[in-house]
């Protein structure tokens, strides 16, 4: 029997892309023309060049990835560091120094870069233990591993990026076999810090945790140490909350309540929300939406494209393309589930939580369930790094798919 | 290889994973549900309200008729010329702009702001009505006034200018004030509302409905689409009054007035006995098309100035009264059946009457001797209503003055009329003067049309209007008959027809009918307001014809010293009004008495002979 490629994946890639060169064209027809007009050449020509980094990345041996890992988490690394000194902002994230820029041209976001070192290494150093962590302890190392392009994203800074790279840490621990209750208490401290906002859900937070923590009979000083991490992070929430920028501070104050400050922070969030929402069931028809014809979403062909579809295409067109979204993440966990190997295993699964990290993200701030950060929507989001990461992504995707194929995998 | 690898271990974490994705992707989906099914009506309209404007389009005013059906205020095309801004800067940048372009525009600024801060949202008012000269300059310039929007719209014409600015008003922008007081109701910011005269009083019929239209504006606030066609609510035209003016005899009052009595400043008004306002007019006058263009800063302080143009004389203009309200006292005296036509008074006339240590003169100083009533409203003789007024007593001359309406409002259906103002009782000289420091001597200067009394010309025509007609006091009108009943004077018809008589009664007597030809026998009174400040104002107010009157014309001329100086502009209009009827009376012999401060003459006024003084 010849093996092929894996057929649904690559027509809902195929369709998830079409649909998005679609949106993409949409969002530069505007009444009064903006330099997006003709963004859509530009995506479709950075998806080609996707396609064909994905077939380079297909052809890759995973033994050359896994060898590789540490030299391309270190190269992500290096150019995040890198950025810091000489990065530049754009879109969305104006302020921000995510892009690499050479004698003012931009060449590219390192941080698309870095996520996927970071999930070679993580892929790498998980698949090589005997058996899944079962201690904080057994979870330092990850943590590490995720703790480093997380803290060089943070000091740009991109939050959007940061929480990605915490997705892809849990999504990947999670695949390892760690167990709910472990990740968990990794993750009490988020939660604590998140909760510290208010005084009330915070100290029923800490008397739940407690009872958790007795329950679930841990270690003596593990606990005790999750337990003063959860309440410092009392504390250090507040610190935190005065070394945010000011624009990061009304950004998420402008997520719990977008109708506080309508012209300001929270302007994206509600006209977004407005343009979505006057969609209806059918939308205002391809190509007319009146929100986006005249200019009032913001950064259209990139953060908000969503907000496009939303508006032109009603609720129909959200179902189709999250319906498409959710069939490929199925199809991920599917061929994550096959692969022939743990490392290859934990490849696809890294893919797919970034890849959820990003549309959950993205879709989420668009109708103002998520707060706003400027990160891009998979296949739909006009950019080149971005663009070119997901090509190489599914690249490797493809290869895990072909290579359990081709080792006659069989349903059990 | 890990045993977390295992292919049952592996299918139990991929179920898990599938049942997390599963959720949240549902979760998303219900807020979109919720958003885009649920609450889509509302963010529709949010749509709307970001990307349209509202434009308000003028209603067209109802047109203002006159009793022939000629129309005294009717629309013309004109321009609206509008300024969609997103902000103040922007809109101050694109005024400036204007303002070097359009000649005479340079103080447009300031109100447009104002406009623009009372409703940013909806275009900005630039030009109300702007020439087509003002708009080609504007098209030309297109590519620099972004947001530019010009309409036309309905403009209010006055056909006769000048002539009626008085009795109809003009239409403008609503102010701040008015807005605030709620003056005009559903008026909004930029809506043109009746300013004064008719337009004001009737503001509410002939306004009509104004209408809406949208013009798409992008994010930036600058103009994308003009959807006025599409999605336009159109406005409603307001409802046609037809009044009781004589269009034609009232400019024929301004041409008198144009042709020889520039810069003087008086009123005229023309009634039927029962209270039909024929015409109405005020001068100095001013040109009402030119407020609905526009005035500069300049003109409008003008029209504010010393000689008040924009105010309307023959409603807001009181002036104390003098001989024409002798006929007040006999009529009181009449009413209270003290005297009859027959009736002298104890003293007959030498000039002089003394009261208390006071001597109260006659305007005759060699005295008219005894006269009876008639003979004394003939001669118009004080010392004789001196007498009468003090028989009638202090307190019943004020009660019964004041119930035949001289101290009120005469209710006419015009906007901002001013109240003739005439004691109501005693207790006012208590107030004034203190309960002891007046004397009866009020009663003196009370009895012939002096002292504590201030008559608009309505006021005091209205009450003549009464003499001619069937004894009540009509309420002048202009659009709509007053229901309810009219105060009465009190007197018989025979009392009536004796006042009548006597006003015209030295006619009769003096030259006989002479030559051939008809006669009009006008009934009048001459009077002089004794002016303070300057010369004397001169009242004149008659009815003709004298046997059965159908007109009644009063009116008054600041600083003409005496009635006779007016006498002839007022038979003149008499004479123009009954000869429409009757074209015989054009040319017929004026017959009518004239009492001077010097002399009582029986004048002949020939037509067109009129503007000389009458002879003696």
């Amino acid at each position: 029997m010849r093996t092929t490629l894996d057929r649904p994946l690559v027509l809902t890639l195929l369709a998830l892309a079409a649909y998005g060169l679609a949106m993409v064209y949409s969002a530069g027809q505007t009444d009064l023309p903006t330099a997006a007009e003709r963004a859509w050449v530009r995506q479709l020509v950075w998806m080609l060049l996707a396609i064909g980094m994905g077939a380079v990345a297909f052809r890759l041996s995973f033994r050359i990835l896994e060898w590789g890992a540490p030299v391309l988490y270190g190269l992500g690394l290096a150019l995040l560091a890198l950025t810091l000194v000489i990065g530049t902002g754009a879109g969305t994230a104006a302020g921000t120094k995510s892009w690499l820029a050479i004698g003012g041209v931009r060449i590219g976001q390192p941080v698309e870069l870095a996520k996927i070192g970071a999930i070679l290494l993580l892929a790498r150093y998980l698949s090589g233990l005997r058996q899944p962590p079962q201690t904080l302890i057994d979870l330092v190392r990850p943590g590490l591993i995720a703790l480093g392009p997380f803290l060089l994203v943070m000091l740009q800074p991109d939050l959007g990026s940061a929480i990605v790279f915490v997705v892809i840490l849990f999504a990947m621990l999670f695949w390892t076999g760690v167990k709910p209750s472990l990740l968990l208490l990794l993750a009490s401290p988020i939660v604590s810090l998140l909760l510290a906002v208010d005084t009330r859900w915070w100290g029923a937070w800490i008397l739940l945790l407690t009872v958790l923590l007795l329950v679930w009979r841990t270690y003596v000083a593990e606990g005790v140490l999750i337990w003063l991490v959860n309440s410092a992070m009392g504390v250090v929430a507040i610190i935190l909350w005065n070394g945010l920028k000011p624009y990061q501070q009304k950004r998420l104050m402008s997520f719990v309540n977008p109708e506080a400050d309508p012209s300001g922070s929270a302007y994206q969030a509600i006209q977004s929300k407005v343009a979505i929402g006057s969609g209806g069931w059918f939308g205002n028809g391809y190509l007319h939406g009146p929100q986006k014809r005249l200019a009032f979403l913001p950064e259209q062909p990139t953060d908000f494209i969503f907000s496009v579809v939303g508006e032109e295409l009603g609720f129909l067109g959200v179902v189709v393309a999250l319906a498409l979204f959710l069939i490929l993440f199925l199809r991920l966990v599917r061929i994550a589930r096959r692969a022939t190997n743990p490392f290859s295993s934990l490849v696809v699964f890294g893919i797919l939580g970034l890849l959820f990290a990003h549309v959950f993200e993205n879709v989420g701030m668009t109708i103002s369930v998520m707060p706003i950060t400027g990160i891009p929507l998979p296949f739909f989001s006009y950019g080149g790094s971005f663009v070119l990461a997901c090509g190489i992504s599914m690249g490797l995707v493809l290869r895990v798919a072909y290579d359990s194929r081709s080792s006659g995998y069989l349903e059990s | 290889m890990s045993i977390a690898f295992t292919p049952f271990r592996v299918r139990e974490r991929a179920g898990r994973a599938t049942f997390v994705l599963g959720a949240l992707f549902l979760f998303l989906l219900a807020a979109f549900f919720r958003a885009q099914v649920i609450g889509t009506a509302d963010f529709r309209r949010q749509s709307d309200n970001n990307r349209l404007r509202r434009l308000i389009l003028a209603s067209p005013r109802g047109f203002i008729l006159d009793r022939n059906g000629k129309q005294i205020a009717e629309n013309a095309p004109g321009f609206t010329v509008k300024l969609v801004a997103s902000s103040r800067d922007s809109l101050k940048a694109v005024l400036k702009r204007i303002a070097t372009l359009v000649p005479g525009a340079e103080d447009i600024e300031g109100p447009v702001v104002r406009r623009y801060d009372l409703a940013s949202y909806q275009p900005a008012l630039v030009f109300a009505n702007a020439s087509i000269e003002t708009v080609a300059i504007l098209e030309e310039h297109r590519y620099l006034l972004p947001g530019l929007v010009i309409r036309t719209e309905p403009r209010r014409l006055y056909g006769a200018g000048q002539a009626v600015a008085h009795l109809v008003g003009y239409a403008g922008e609503v102010s701040d004030d008015e807005l605030v007081r709620g003056r005009f109701p559903g008026a909004r910011p930029g809506t043109i509302v009746g300013k004064d005269g008719l337009e004001a009083k009737f503001d509410s019929v002939v306004r009509g409905l104004e209408g809406e239209s949208f013009i798409e504006v992008d994010a930036r606030g600058r103009m994308v689409r003009d959807e006025s066609e599409s999605q336009a609510l159109k406005p409603v035209t307001g409802e046609m009054i037809r009044t009781t003016i004589d269009l034609e005899l009232q400019t024929y009052i301004d041409s008198l007035w144009s042709a020889d009595r520039v810069g003087v400043r008086g009123a005229m008004v023309a009634m039927t006995p029962d209270g039909q306002v024929l015409s109405l007019y005020s001068a100095p006058t001013f040109d009402p098309n030119e407020l609905i263009t526009g005035v500069s800063s300049r003109r409008w302080a003008e029209l504010n100035g010393e000689a008040k143009p924009l105010q309307n004389r023959a409603i807001r203009g009181s002036f104390p009264p003098g001989s024409p309200f002798k006929l007040v006292t006999a009529a009181v005296a009449l009413k209270r059946g003290l005297v009859d036509f027959s009736s002298h008074m104890p003293q007959s006339c030498t000039g002089g009457y003394r009261f208390g240590n006071r001597v109260f003169h006659c305007w005759k100083k060699s005295g008219h001797g005894s006269l009876d009533l008639t003979g004394a409203i003939a001669n118009s003789c004080n010392i004789y209503f001196y007498q009468l007024g003090l028989r009638i007593g202090l307190p019943n001359f004020l009660a019964e003055a004041t119930a035949m309406g001289l101290g009120s409002p005469t209710g006419i259906d015009l906007a901002s009329e001013r109240s003739s103002s005439f004691p109501p009782s005693t207790a006012y000289y208590d107030r004034l003067y203190g309960a002891r420091g007046w004397s009866n001597a009020a009663t003196l200067n009370l009895s012939i049309g002096q002292g504590e009394n201030a008559q608009t010309l309505m006021g005091l025509t209205r009450f003549y209007a009464a003499l001619a007609g069937d004894g009540t006091v009509p309420i002048p009108y202009v659009v709509q008959k007053p229901a309810g009943p009219r105060r009465s004077l009190g007197l018989t018809a025979e009392q009536l027809a004796g006042l009548r008589n006597a006003l015209v009664a030295v006619v009769d007597r003096g030259t006989a009918a002479a030559s051939g030809g008809r006669d009009l026998r006008v009934a009048g009174k001459t009077g002089t307001a004794q002016n303070p400040q300057g010369p004397d104002h001169g009242w004149f107010i008659a009815f003709a014809p004298a046997e059965k009157p159908t007109v009644v014309v009063g009116s008054i001329m600041e600083f003409a010293l005496h009635g006779t100086t007016v006498a002839p502009y007022v038979v003149k209009v008499i004479r123009r009004y009954l000869a429409k009827s009757d074209p015989t009376l054009a040319k017929a012999r004026i017959k009518m008495v004239i009492q001077e401060d010097s002399a009582t003459a029986v004048s002949e006024l020939i037509a067109d002979s009129a503007a000389a003084p009458p002879p003696r």
